[in-house]
């Protein structure tokens, strides 16, 4: 199969999901609004945890925050494509693509566009608040670059994983497996407080987390102080790598299907 | 039994009431997908944030120095949420398939109808409560206000069910879909994080999170479970608990009563 045919499977994937995300203010509006529901409820709420013994995190507890609220927009962005794919199965458009598509493994890469699109939009949004709610972010232009590489990793995993998954089952009703899973790896990482300061089952299941790595390393960037850099984009890239598996697995199964 | 006294007690309010109660009963406890996650959820995010936000208590002035007790309210109102979208979901289903038109044919009154709907939440919520209960004294929470207070507290939840269900059910009245409860759902979230959830009013840092979570019901409906499990005995939190959420219940169950008025005159 030709490159051009991947592309171009690709473009069209892309453009229609992006198109259907702008143009459908039910999928906007839950896309914008949890991130940002979740940054002013944890910077306001829960400000005041800076004050603990033992945070010791300099750029304050808004940028604190912005750490995990980003990279949970990031993997949220690609979980609610893998719902426009399980949407696309079960209106059937799915299936009439697998038949027209030259290239069936674009239809992924297709997705995995959209999917960044809507992150980039979400995360754009996302900073513009929390710079206004007081972020303050001291590291460089290589630390940002760093930053947004991390969360656009994440990105691809979790659109990845929720694509292998709708792919497999084809119905709207796996929402909870795709949700479920990528929702204990983000809340069972440092959220509102750094690791040393975790307890109990939690530190423990933290400890084993790739996500705690991914987020230290993000937290590290913003204060300008990076941490644990080559773990963490190893395991971003880890995730990535047997998301991309388990998604092919998922193209074989809707094939099978079609 | 004459024919004359059956067909009197068959169309007697508490008669209609037990019919529609026992549908909606059976109803939502015949679906698993419904009460399991409304338990299950709030336990997993009250074990993760308990571990998580431990901490927390050695902020000065914090009023314990377990956050798992402190936390232990949050489940009962988030399990009420969850109330609030069963219940919404349960009419919507009944009007997308035509039973309620089917109900206004018949000499059903209005308040039987309401009053039979919200069985199953308080059904779902009896269920969630002492789910939860169980769950916190098993995991060592002290209710400080002893058995009395956890008669409390269950009562308070099933206030807080109520409300929370009377606000999803005129939602679906007024809406007549599904997918509109769907998307009320993340507003009743916003009132449960904009709220003292996670810390006491006092010691809320941000000026505008402080106001809104004074001005927001859901703070009260948890400090009054809250105050049962780590204070005691505290009357003014116990009174502004029952009062908001039944302020709330009595607001919204005349805003579906209504709702449900102009939908049967449709009908």
């Amino acid at each position: 199969m030709s490159r051009d045919g991947f592309w171009s499977v690709a473009r069209g994937v892309a453009w229609r999901n992006i198109h259907n995300f702008f143009t459908n203010p039910a999928m906007v509006v839950p896309a914008l609004l949890f991130p940002l529901f979740f940054f002013t409820a944890f910077a306001g709420g829960l400000s005041r945890v800076d004050s603990v013994p033992g945070f010791d995190y300099k750029a304050g507890y808004t940028t604190f925050v912005y750490g995990f609220v980003l990279l949970q927009a990031s993997a949220f962005g690609g979980i609610f494509t893998g719902f426009s794919v399980a949407r696309d199965f079960e209106s059937g458009f799915a299936r009439r693509l697998m038949l027209a598509a030259s290239n069936r493994e674009g239809i992924v890469a297709g997705y995995w566009l959209a999917a960044l699109t809507r992150a980039v939009f979400t995360v754009v949004l996302i900073t513009v608040v929390a710079l206004i709610a007081g972020l303050e972010v001291e590291g460089g232009p290589v630390d940002l670059l760093g930053l947004y590489s991390l969360a656009l990793l994440i990105n691809a995993a979790a659109m990845l994983f929720a694509t292998g998954v709708a792919m497999r089952l084809r119905t709207m009703q796996a929402g909870p497996a795709m949700q479920m899973p990528m929702f204990l790896l983000l809340f069972l990482a440092p959220v509102w407080v750094p690791y040393d300061l975790l307890t109990g089952w939690v530190q423990g299941a933290a400890s084993f987390n790739p996500i705690t790595l991914v987020l230290e390393s993000v937290r590290g960037f913003l204060e300008g102080d990076p941490a644990k850099v080559l773990p963490a984009f190893g395991a971003a890239l880890l995730l990535v790598a047997v998301t991309v598996l388990w998604s092919r697995g998922g193209v074989r199964s809707a094939e099978r299907a079609a | 039994m004459t024919e004359a006294v059956r067909s009197a007690v068959r169309s007697g309010l508490f008669f209609q009431v037990g019919m529609l109660a026992r549908r909606s009963v059976v109803r939502t406890l015949r679906q698993p997908a419904m009460v399991i996650p409304s338990i299950v959820f709030p336990l997993i995010l009250l074990s993760i944030n308990s571990s998580g936000l431990e901490s927390v208590t050695q902020i000065p002035g914090f009023p314990t120095s377990s956050y798992f007790d402190f936390a232990l309210a949050i489940p009962f109102v988030q399990g009420a949420l969850f109330s609030a979208n069963s219940a919404g979901t349960n009419v919507a289903s009944d009007i997308e398939s035509g039973f309620l038109n089917r109900l206004a044919l018949t000499p059903l009154r209005r308040v039987a109808l309401m009053m039979g709907q919200l069985a199953g939440i308080l059904a779902l919520g009896l269920i969630q409560a002492l789910t939860f209960l169980t769950v916190g004294v098993v995991l060592g929470a002290g209710i400080q206000a002893g058995l009395g207070g956890a008669v409390v507290i269950v009562l308070l939840s099933l206030t807080i069910s109520l409300a929370f269900g009377c606000i999803g059910a005129f939602v679906a009245l007024r809406s007549g879909t599904g997918e509109a409860v769907q998307g009320v759902f993340p507003l009743f979230f916003a009132a449960l994080f904009l709220s003292s959830m996670a810390l006491p009013r006092n010691l809320i840092e941000v000026g505008w999170f402080q106001t809104v979570a004074t001005y927001n019901p859901v703070s009260y409906m948890l400090e009054g479970i809250r105050s049962l499990v780590i204070t005691g005995w505290d009357g003014e939190a116990i009174a502004l608990g029952f009062a908001c959420a039944g302020g709330v219940a009595i607001l919204a169950l005349a805003a579906a009563s209504s709702a449900l008025r102009t939908r049967m005159v449709r009908t």
